[in-house]
């Protein structure tokens, strides 16, 4: 199958471009241009941004276990209509992902839907309980990229020490979502004027900072990769802005609801902004929106996770946290770029960069460039055309997200996987 | 690209549909509640102590959450109304069967209720009920009887009918809010309707652990230390400790309590001469507060409940247009 791309302005951050030029694709890789060049499909991207197919650092397709909430026909699904090729899963499935068999499992499900690249992370721990190590060998040989404990924090010190260590000694990148085992369990909002007038209960900010300087003492300690997760708080991004200047392996992503929303979007219960980690202040937002801009903030992320009415429908408190992502990760991505005046232009190039080779990096993926000999994996969208967040324009299965009735700039047009068309509006 | 709402516990004439919060009513709103709740007062002196302002009219009380005394209330200012009154008690019943919350309220509502009295003990599940009725029953109401921590509004308002009763202005008055405030809808309620009103100085009065963060943006000077609060105070209100919060992380002792920040006749001689005390009640004698201050001269915890019918009379017949 060869496919010919004209005419559309191809930005491929990896490798600085943003021209208006030809794609090439033979056998499902990016080729040069060549004489004799006989495509099977020529598509007309006139018009249209060429770029990266995007790489997605969390996805929940709730499969195993979850179907209810989402399967993986619907996700997949969704993450083509969002012009996402490859993502990454936590864990946290049932059963938990801890053993090779149910990477395999999942790994072969995903060969069949046959549509984004599916790669999982393993549990760090059994069961995620954080008490005995995983096969962390085995499975990253089942196809696991990174190891990571959802939304469980380790409650032993001890047992995350020596987590970092065993990772180290292979290599292994560890994620985690800094956030103290304790402090703010249970809470349901950021702590602050909000939460406390809606009568909700609080999650600190330092519930994040005292994670942080754990996790950061422990990777001195060991020499440790980590990623960290979702950051959520300004006084949080400080600290990785130190501990990267100080030299230590860490990257970090960000969800994009907390790119854009503060607490104040919870409204009147909103149970759409009942999130983990929970919504923060303006300043936070500022702040994080800032980090985005002067890399402290490695990778946006879509932070899908599928919720079913039943577990949606209730009041704050009981309901269940998080909001699907899958297809506004593109639109939210570049709405931020679209806010920064300066200089729009090289905001959106490391805006992609930030949901494609970026992201790919930290999870050691060859994917999220252009660059001749990759994996043909490529979206094009129409920056400027508007769509309304509507529960039946997604496609996923998980309907709730804070941004129903939005008008976000950015659709997709096509998506290409592994050369072949597999998606076109 | 906020989008705007309006406030559902008010219809598109800015009119009340709901009583959900007293949090962003206009004083206006208030006084009228206020007011109409001083022409029931009588009612209940009479020989007959009905009226037929609701007479046809059903009100459900919806009790997600045990409460003998708030309910008996709403039941007794229902029948005063000449309301037919149905108790639920949701716990017990439907919630267990897996029954959802809104096809609770959905079947309630194919039975012709008027009015829903809701208690839950999650902030906000009167919105969401609300809500729920605002796009499919737009003739219902809901009245928020005490949500999680949030809003207890009628107890608000009748801590207010109680303070202007004995205080009769609001724009020169110095009240303490003292105890658990962390857990207290009552006093989120109470500090928004009395900074509604004019208060100049509305205090918080606790230990840091039962103080939330965040009450200088609502208004609030806190203190820390009991006898610097009370100081020249014109109103007490004091908050019920419940019982699993008496020993633990946040406090150690019921005792150590009491030491601290119970209530003593000592104490209230900080207070102005003539400063009420008030308590929205079951109190615990001891622990809060001394007996004497409970049996005293100052005390209006008593008027505070009779003043609680009219007001849940007002709020009631006011939501169902009855009482212009």
């Amino acid at each position: 199958m060869k496919l010919h791309i004209k005419n559309g302005r191809v930005i491929d951050p990896a490798n600085g471009i943003d021209n208006v030029q030809d794609l090439f694709i033979a056998d499902g890789r990016i080729v040069a241009a060549a004489d004799g060049f006989t495509p099977d499909q020529t598509i007309d991207a006139s018009g249209l941004v060429v770029a990266p197919g995007l790489v997605d650092l969390s996805a929940r397709l709730r499969e195993p276990g979850y179907e209810y909430k989402a399967t993986l026909e619907s996700e997949l699904q969704a993450a083509m209509q969002g012009g996402v090729t490859t993502l990454v899963c936590p864990p946290d499935t049932d059963p938990v992902l801890d053993e090779p068999g149910l990477v395999e499992m999942l790994k072969h499900r995903a060969r069949i839907v046959d549509q984004a690249n599916v790669h999982p992370l393993g549990a760090l721990t059994v069961g995620l309980k954080g008490q005995a190590l995983t096969e962390m060998a085995e499975l990253t040989e089942a196809g696991c990229v990174g190891f990571a404990q959802a939304e469980e924090p380790i409650l032993d010190t001890n047992v995350l020490l020596r987590a970092l260590q065993y990772a180290k000694t292979f290599g292994f990148t560890v994620w985690l979502r800094p956030q103290d085992a304790h402090i703010g369990r249970g809470g349901v909002a950021a702590s602050g004027p909000l939460a406390s007038r809606l009568g909700l209960s609080g999650v600190p900010v330092m519930s994040e900072t005292i994670a942080l300087h754990t996790i950061f003492e422990l990777m001195r300690a060991t020499g440790a990769r980590v990623h960290l997760c979702r950051l959520s708080s300004a006084a949080g991004l400080e600290l990785v802005k130190a501990a990267k200047k100080e030299g230590l392996d860490v990257t970090c992503d960000v969800g994009i609801h907390h790119l854009h929303m503060t607490d104040a979007d919870i409204g009147f219960f909103d149970s759409n902004a009942r999130l983990t980690p929970p919504l923060r202040s303006g300043r936070d937002r500022d702040a994080i929106r800032a980090a985005v801009l002067d890399g402290t903030i490695d990778a946006v992320c879509s932070d899908h996770t599928p919720v079913d009415d039943d577990e949606k429908l209730l009041p704050f408190g009981e309901a269940s946290p998080g909001a699907t992502g899958l297809e506004l990760l593109l639109s939210l991505t570049l709405k931020w770029a679209q806010d920064q005046h300066d200089d729009k232009e090289k905001a959106l190039l490391l805006a992609i960069g930030k949901i494609t080779h970026q992201a790919a990096k930290i999870a050691g993926l060859p994917a999220g460039t252009l660059t001749v000999g990759a994996p043909a994996d490529v979206v094009l969208f129409d920056p400027d055309t508007l769509w309304r967040v509507e529960q039946a324009a997604l496609a996923s299965q998980g309907k709730h997200t804070p941004f129903l009735g939005f008008e976000v700039a950015g659709q997709v047009k096509a998506t290409i996987v592994r050369g072949r068309v597999a998606y076109q509006r | 690209m906020p989008i705007l709402h309006n406030h559902p516990q008010l219809n598109k004439h800015g009119e009340l549909q709901h009583l959900l919060t007293i949090e962003g009513l206009k004083k206006s709103h208030i006084d009228h509640i206020l007011d109409t709740a001083s022409s029931f007062v009588g009612i209940s002196d009479r020989e007959v102590k009905k009226v037929p302002l609701m007479r046809g009219k059903s009100v459900f009380n919806l009790f997600f959450e045990n409460s003998t005394r708030t309910r008996t209330t709403f039941e007794i200012a229902s029948k005063r109304l000449s309301a037919d009154v149905i108790n639920l008690n949701i716990q017990a019943s439907s919630t267990t069967k897996g029954e959802s919350l809104l096809d609770t309220i959905d079947n309630l509502a194919a039975m012709h209720a008027d009015m829903f009295v809701v208690r839950h003990a999650q902030s906000g599940a009167p919105y969401m009920i609300a809500q729920h009725l605002n796009r499919t029953r737009s003739d219902v109401h809901v009245v928020n009887a005490g949500d999680g921590r949030h809003a207890h509004p009628t107890q608000g308002l009748l801590d207010m009918y109680t303070i202007r009763h004995y205080k009769k202005d609001f724009t020169n008055l110095r009240v303490a809010i003292v105890g658990d405030i962390l857990h207290s809808r009552v006093a989120r309620s109470d500090i928004h309707a009395l900074t509604t009103l004019g208060v100049p100085e509305v205090r918080a009065i606790g230990p840091h652990t039962l103080l939330p963060g965040g009450l200088e943006q609502m208004g609030v000077r806190t203190f820390t230390n009991m006898d610097e609060g009370l100081r020249d105070v014109d109103v007490i209100i004091m908050l019920r400790l419940q019982n699993e919060r008496m020993s633990g992380a946040l406090l150690p002792s019921a005792q150590e309590y009491f030491k601290s920040y119970g209530l003593t006749p000592e104490r209230l001689a900080l207070a102005k001469p003539d400063a009420i005390v008030m308590h929205p009640g079951p109190m615990n004698r001891g622990v809060e507060i001394d007996s004497a201050v409970a049996d005293g001269a100052q005390a209006v915890i008593l008027p505070q409940v009779t003043f609680g019918i009219a007001v849940r009379m007002a709020v009631m017949s006011i939501l169902a247009g009855t009482h212009a």
